[in-house]
């Protein structure tokens, strides 16, 4: 039976050479300064996926990385090493991974609340900034190891994202959004007004120290400099993949499976037996942890925070993220994140018009990609399933 | 029939649904016994899908009471009801269609797979040794159905035609090893033949599986006559007649309700 047969291997190449391309391409990115350039490398990188697309390679990558999971992580901490050699005295780059990176976690925690659960959050900026204050609070009052101050910040984003449980639980679709919206409206109108957090003119904050690595010196390794921010590099590297890792486990589970079914039919979820409200709160739970502790590096690693960088806009910012990466798929929110953090910084006249820009973005992609740029696949638990 | 298969596994008495002014089931005094096929039957808007919808705990009762296997289940959960052995297909498809036939069928057996996060993001040998399990299960069930179907198991559900869904939908409630399966309009949406098919199916799934208790409810009468034991005839919420099917079907006050109608 064909459902029961091993799929045929497929040649690693593709592979190899899509994780080298994607490395290329954000390292190009990144140090293109010019902005005709950068406009024409842009549209290099599209026309490029474009054809991958096209004419199976997309499809040749995937089929590799799911049949060689340790390659693929091999593949990605080789070409990260390599991004790093590259961009290893550039502080605004390096600055710039680091903060798309911040933002793909955050989404991936969005992604498993919104594109899994179907729990839609315009405020997963206001779980971010709690974990920023969170963590600009215990360092002030000294002591706690930096550890427990970036868990610190995740759990105090899960405990606020608590108290609004309540009424997103009772509301469905819209109305749970909007009770979302109104919760990070009044996130930032109470940070404003709010003196020990100093106000709108916001605080500073130490930069990290994990048992003894100091994140603030610049690294030696091998007689090669590499400037301080490396250091926030690798972290928010690490906690992205770890993240990746989460999502991808709980695709494919039961969890995956029941988070899905509690998105798509809540009918047929309860008949047979899901308790709904559960699985909302488990997504909930785990989405604002990764936002309440990437805010917590964020912080650490910016030096300073303020009620402006954790805007309504910025929550939209990030739902357009995983809109636009293809909802529900986690690899989406990479190639996605990049494009929207790293856009508004290289093409400075375009700052003030950020959000237009977004919305444009995001309604043209939409257009063309109606599923996003990484659409979602149907979830198959065959290779588990294999005798 | 036996003595045992007297005593009833469902039991309806006083059972009464509003919709706000609307009486939609009223003063129901239905029993179900051990091992039957119960045919629920009854025109357009006579509440059928309701009776359905308060036993499977998708409404609450307005007033009287169910009791399944002796026990009370008036106001339980729809969560807890499939705990205690009942399962169901609906009306209209309510399967998910992005999703593959396999995970659909896995819903089905929710109650017995370990939705544990240790069990599902750790320990994913024995997640695998009991996706293997379900996959075998689900398999063979598909198999009895239509051979081909086995093979689709991880073809999103999307990709069947109306009776294949169908045929899926029924297998979700079957893997679960319910007491009482209510099936609301298994016909709807499909052929004649494509109808006559599935009942087939229906039928040699019940033998195999020994004695499995079903309410059915149709429109179809044909199907109604080859698949129930007995039928009780709704019209208006009220239980207006209930026998053998040849004896419904004769009785002056269901042609009148059926005729009425139209
Ligand atoms: N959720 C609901 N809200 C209001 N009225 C309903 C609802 N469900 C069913 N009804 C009404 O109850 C009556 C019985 O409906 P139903 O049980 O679906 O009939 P049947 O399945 O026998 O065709 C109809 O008049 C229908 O309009
Ligand atoms: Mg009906």
């Amino acid at each position: 039976m064909t459902g029961l047969s091993a799929p045929k291997p497929a040649a690693v190449w593709p592979l190899i050479a899509s994780v080298a391309f994607a490395a290329a391409a954000l390292t190009t990115l990144v140090l293109i300064e010019n902005q005709k350039l950068l406009g024409l490398t842009l549209a290099g990188i599209a026309a490029i996926c474009f054809a991958a697309a096209r004419f199976g390679g997309v499809a040749a990558t995937e089929a590799a990385a799911s049949q060689n999971p340790w390659l693929l992580r091999g593949l990605i901490t080789i070409a990260a090493m390599a991004v790093l050699y590259v961009l290893r005295d550039d502080n605004f780059g390096l600055l710039m991974v680091a903060t798309v990176l911040i933002y793909a976690t955050v989404c991936i925690g969005l992604t498993i609340q919104m594109g899994y659960t179907g729990l839609t959050n315009f405020a997963a900026a206001a779980f971010v900034g709690t974990g920023g204050y969170t963590a600009a609070m215990l360092g002030q009052k000294g002591g706690l190891p930096d550890p427990l101050v970036l868990i610190g910040g995740g759990l105090v984003a899960v405990f606020i994202g608590s108290l609004l449980i309540l009424p997103v639980l009772r509301t469905r679709g819209h109305y749970a959004a909007l009770t979302t919206l109104a919760f990070g409206v009044m996130f930032n109108v109470f940070l404003d007004a709010n003196e020990l957090l100093g106000g709108p003119q916001g605080l500073k904050i130490p930069g990290i120290n994990l048992f003894g690595w100091d994140f603030s010196s610049d690294l030696q390794i091998l007689g090669i400099t590499f400037s301080f921010y490396v250091n926030y590099v690798i972290l928010t590297g690490v906690l992205t993949a770890l993240a990746m890792i989460l999502a991808g486990l709980l695709d494919k589970s039961w969890i995956g499976v029941w988070l899905d079914v509690v998105r798509l039919d809540e009918t047929a979820a309860s008949v047979f037996g899901l308790r709904i409200g559960y699985w909302k709160i488990l997504a909930f739970t785990l989405g604002n942890f990764l936002a309440g502790l990437m805010g917590a590096v964020y912080a650490k690693m910016t030096g300073f925070i303020a009620p402006s960088n954790f805007t309504f806009g910025d929550s939209l910012v990030m739902v357009s993220i995983v809109i636009l990466g293809g909802i529900g798929n986690r690899w989406g929110v990479l190639p996605a994140a990049l494009i929207v953090v790293l856009l508004p910084e290289k093409l400075q006249f375009i700052q003030e018009y950020r959000l237009l820009l977004y919305a444009i973005l995001v309604i043209v992609i939409l257009i063309m990609r109606p599923d996003g740029l990484v659409a979602r696949r149907v979830r198959t638990l065959r290779m588990e399933a294999r005798p | 029939m036996t003595e045992a298969s007297t005593i009833s596994l469902l039991e309806s008495r006083g059972l009464t649904v509003r919709f706000g002014g609307l009486l939609a089931l009223n003063e129901l005094d239905i029993d179900v016994r051990h091992g039957e096929v119960l045919g629920l039957i009854g025109p357009n808007g006579s509440g059928k899908t309701t009776f359905l919808n308060v036993i499977s705990g998708v409404y609450s009762a307005s007033a009287g009471s169910i009791k399944l296997d002796g026990v009370d289940i008036t106001t339980a959960s729809a969560q807890n009801l499939s705990n205690h052995g009942l399962a169901r297909t609906f009306q209209r498809s309510r399967l998910c269609l992005p999703l593959s036939v396999f995970d659909n069928i896995a819903l089905g057996a929710q109650k017995r797979l370990d939705s544990g996060l240790w069990h599902n993001l750790v320990r994913r040998k024995s997640f695998a040794a009991e996706t293997r399990a379900i996959a075998a299960e689900a398999r063979e069930l598909l198999y009895v159905f239509n051979p081909s179907l086995a093979d689709k198991l991880f073809e999103p559900a999307i990709s069947l035609g109306m009776i294949d869904r169908r045929r899926v939908e029924i297998c979700r409630a079957l893997i679960g090893k319910p007491k009482l399966v209510l099936l609301d309009e298994p016909s709807a949406g499909m052929t004649h033949d494509e109808t006559d098919q599935v009942v087939d199916e229906i039928l040699g799934i019940r033998k195999s599986l020994g004695g499995l208790t079903i309410i059915i409810v149709e429109h179809e009468m044909g199907l109604i006559e080859r698949v129930t034991d007995r039928c009780v005839v709704l019209n208006y919420g009220k239980k207006i007649c209930e026998g053998r099917f040849r004896d419904v079907a004769a009785d002056p006050v269901v042609r009148e309700a059926y005729l009425g109608q139209s």
